[in-house]
């Protein structure tokens, strides 16, 4: 297979908590990956996804890796679409300032919309 | 793409009945590539009870019939133990990019997971 | 679209997620243990029957319905659909989504 050419619009959809399951640590090691294929590549956090970008994670007690300064990096990397919902926030009690990188916040309404507009979805 | 090991979770039997309907109706699954938990679907040290579903030759038999590629994440792989010692006939151990690569190429990605 | 949902919804709330993302047109497909809210009388029906007056089409996936003694008792406007149903749908729909 040759993965020459081609420009599909990737969005990885993280809905899962850090720490409590290896999810949102291997979920990031794909996005990296992608970033060598010159996809057009967004991250969508909603529900417990959104707690992946908490500011001040600390996991020195629990011996796991913080792995939270990547998504800091992302741009690097020219990953900077980052979209989280509106809703997830608010029923966690978060808001924008909560997080600990620049993000573009979208409404329930708003992420469907986006969704529609994707050729690949990975979820995690 | 799979994310979950076999008999813990139902999605490897999802994906590999998936798999044979499509094969059935004329598609081709180009790839399956095994995530997480999901690269222990590719270990040969599995034995379940005789009265019981083979997952582990179950996705073997398909890439031999069919030319499915299967691939273990090596990341994923290493982190669990599953290593090319104890790999099943039929998978092989390579990189992320094979899933992104596969995206990109095939019509359509379906993962299967918790 | 096609929504794939396969948590049962008295356990996680995955099939929420996927209903306030379903838009009219979509497909939403249930299987494993999501098949469970495509059943007559569960507390999910609310959910699932609004999702339907709204234009989204449902599905579930009868192998894990007959599994789980449920095949009987699947709620009106819900469609059953086998293994080769679920690879319709996906070859149907431009693109696919897993509320995992």
């Amino acid at each position: 297979m040759e993965a020459t050419g081609t420009v599909k619009k990737f969005l990885f959809v993280n809905r899962k908590a850090p720490y409590g399951s290896v999810y949102a640590l291997e979920g990031l090691e794909v996005v990296l990956i992608s970033a060598a294929f010159d996809q057009d590549v967004g991250l969508a956090f909603l529900d417990d996804g959104v707690y992946q970008l908490a500011k001040g994670q600390n996991t020195k007690a629990i011996e796991a890796k913080n792995f939270s300064p990547t998504y800091r990096a992302l741009e690097g990397y020219d990953i900077e679409k980052l979209y989280v919902e509106r809703e997830s926030l608010e029923a966690r009690g978060l808001t924008e300032d909560d997080l600990l990188v620049d993000v573009t916040v979208l409404d329930a309404a708003g992420m469907a919309a986006l969704m529609d507009e994707m050729d690949v979805m990975i979820s995690f | 793409m799979v994310n979950e090991g076999p008999y813990q979770h139902q999605s490897s039997d999802s994906a590999y009945l998936f798999c044979r309907a499509a094969i059935e109706a004329g598609h081709q699954i180009e790839r399956v590539f095994f995530y997480h938990d999901g690269v222990n679907n590719a270990t040969k040290l599995t034995e379940p009870p005789q009265d019981d579903r083979n997952v582990v030759a179950r996705w073997a038999k398909l890439a031999e019939e069919h030319g499915v590629d299967l691939v273990v994440c090596v990341a994923a792989a290493l982190r669990r133990g599953i290593v090319e010692q104890n790999l099943a006939q039929g998978f092989r151990i390579s990189g992320l990019g094979q899933l992104v690569e596969s995206a990109i190429q095939s019509d359509r990605l379906v993962v299967f997971g918790d | 679209m096609l929504h794939i949902v396969n948590k049962s919804p008295g356990e996680r709330s995955t099939l929420a997620s996927c209903l306030a993302h379903a838009r009219p047109g979509h497909s939403v497909l249930l299987i494993e243990d999501a098949v469970y809210a495509a059943t007559k009388g569960h507390a999910a029906a609310g959910a699932v029957g609004r999702a339907i007056g709204a234009g989204v089409k449902l599905f579930v996936l009868r192998p894990d319905l007959e599994a789980r003694a449920r095949a009987g008792a699947v709620a009106e406007g819900i469609v059953q659909v086998d293994y080769r149903g679920f690879v319709d749908l996906v070859t149907q729909n431009p693109r696919v989504q897993s509320w995992l």
